[in-house]
């Protein structure tokens, strides 16, 4: 990430909102995102102790359509989403033919013909050029709606009760299940989920609306001294690592499969073992010899002694030889101590081993722990 | 405290400021916002000998590991314990409370090839 000097990058339709609000803009995936308002540990605290608003309008919304729209996403996706009920939300990876993974993602059910898909703002046209090559004669079509909406992430312990003022409804979600509202004409998708560690909603919007609807929100709870504030993706990293939440590009990437990076839970091994309703899913066969064998390295917590921050790329090593690397590190404003992610050998990732970090040229002592580091 | 229209600065950020001998060190409020907030200061110790454009220390945030040169040689004669206690001193008062190093030295000439806070301050604008 650099701080912003081109004007080719995207914009999110709260631009203004952010500028306004005095954010600090960076590049982010081809996005102009704000990293920061004021400070990122004071965001992350204002998430985790009352509740604080993000811009994640970046990230890919892809809509599918079609008969055989469930098939097709049965086809690419490691979770299974046949069987989904209406108003459903599945976190799922997509593989490629190796089991890496391509991305993960979020699938909305909103009829056995209709379906949302929300990616990673890097992998985007990387998704639909693959799902283009592996559409086959299945029917189902599939259209980027990302441009035409935005959404927004309102997350923190707070939040579920202040729109339970306003939207019981909304309030008596259970986690990973959206409802579908119209509000002032236009269609608004709330789902309790969120990538923070602490509950709250994701909202996706017509574009249009983006700056009415954030000028209401703020109106309505955005004084000084108000219960949410926004936030930037400065936040949302360390909010996630604390989570133990994978961030392509760190924890998952296309060399490294789900089940190394503990993602076992979403991925369905049997997929279409039992009929041809369904049909395995690409990376289904390699991740089958990779789970008979059990991984080589794993996803693994670490807690450092000191106050450095580990980083991704750092070596781990136990009694003088390596086992592992970092994916992802940080001082963790919650708990005061640094934290990170790696990957470490499988036989050599008990909890309550002694490891050492480099950090450079120091070695910094740390233990591995079992993940997350926090849980609300 | 130095005042910043009279300290001089490097290319990486660093104001100082020359009183007698004693040359004091922090980084400007640029690098300060750039760092994103700072989490760990490192300083070489005190009575340590350095060269001019040595690295004399690290400081860490949130983001990144930056390394702090000092463009003056001499001998470390103080390190704000207070900033290697409170890191986000270097955020909230990089020219006050936020200096990281004093250095007396013998050759303070390296000070005069610097920028003036106004050639600085154009091209490195802080934000808002």
């Amino acid at each position: 990430m650099s701080s912003v000097a081109s004007n080719t990058l995207s914009r999110t339709p709260f631009h203004e909102f952010h500028v306004d609000n005095g954010a600090r803009m960076v590049e982010f995936a081809g996005w102009e995102m704000p990293m920061l308002y004021r400070s990122i540990i004071e965001e992350h605290c204002q998430v985790r102790t009352s509740g604080g608003f993000f811009d994640v309008s970046h990230m890919g919304r892809l809509r599918f359509t079609g008969p055989d729209a469930c098939r097709f996403l049965d086809r690419v996706c490691t979770r299974q989403i046949h069987g989904m009920a209406d108003d459903q939300c599945r976190y799922s990876i997509v593989c490629n033919e190796h089991g890496g993974c391509r991305d993960d993602v979020l699938v909305y059910r909103f009829g056995p013909d209709e379906y949302l898909m929300v990616c990673n703002a890097a992998n985007r046209t990387k998704l639909l050029e693959h799902f283009d090559a592996v559409r086959g004669d299945l029917d189902a079509e599939w259209r980027d709606e990302t441009a035409r909406t935005a959404m927004i992430a309102v997350q923190g312990p707070k939040v579920m009760d202040l729109i339970g003022d306003v939207a019981p409804d909304v309030a008596s979600l259970k986690r990973f299940r959206f409802v579908r509202k119209s509000i002032m004409g236009a269609d608004v998708l709330i789902s309790r989920t969120g990538y923070t560690g602490e509950d709250g909603v994701e909202v996706i919007m017509p574009a249009t609306m983006a700056v009415q609807s954030v000028s209401l929100l703020m109106s309505t709870i955005g004084g000084a001294d108000s219960p949410v504030k926004p936030a930037g993706l400065g936040a949302r990293d360390t909010l996630r690592m604390e989570s133990a939440m994978a961030l392509y590009g760190h924890e998952i990437t296309e060399q490294i499969d789900p089940l190394s990076a503990g993602l076992t839970f979403a991925v369905k091994l049997d997929k279409g073992d039992d009929g041809p309703e369904e049909g395995a899913f690409i990376g289904q066969e390699a991740l089958k010899k990779i789970a008979e064998t059990g991984p080589d390295r794993s996803l693994a917590g670490l807690v450092l002694e000191g106050r450095r921050t580990p980083r991704q790329g750092m070596i781990v090593n136990a009694d003088g030889a390596e086992i592992g690397v970092v994916t992802s590190g940080c001082l963790s404003p919650t708990l005061g101590r640094p934290i990170a992610m790696a990957y470490l050998d499988s036989a050599r990732r008990e909890p309550g081993s002694a490891v050492e970090v480099l950090l450079g040229a120091k070695k910094v002592t740390a233990e591995v722990v079992g993940l997350p580091f926090y849980k609300r | 405290m130095p005042i910043p229209s009279e300290c001089r600065y490097t290319e990486t950020h660093e104001w100082l400021d020359l009183d007698g001998d004693i040359v004091t060190l922090g980084i400007t409020q640029y690098a300060a916002d750039e760092l994103t907030d700072v989490t760990y200061v490192e300083m070489k110790p005190e009575k340590s000998t350095i060269l001019p454009g040595e690295p004399i220390g690290e400081v860490e945030s949130v983001k990144t590991t930056s390394d702090i040169m000092s463009p003056v040689g001499g001998e470390i004669v103080a390190v704000n314990q207070r900033a290697v206690e409170e890191p986000s001193l270097l955020n909230s008062d990089p020219f006050g409370e936020g200096w990281l190093i004093k250095i007396r030295t013998a050759d303070p000439s390296p000070l005069d090839g610097l920028m003036d806070h106004e050639t600085y301050d154009k091209r490195f604008p802080v934000a808002g």
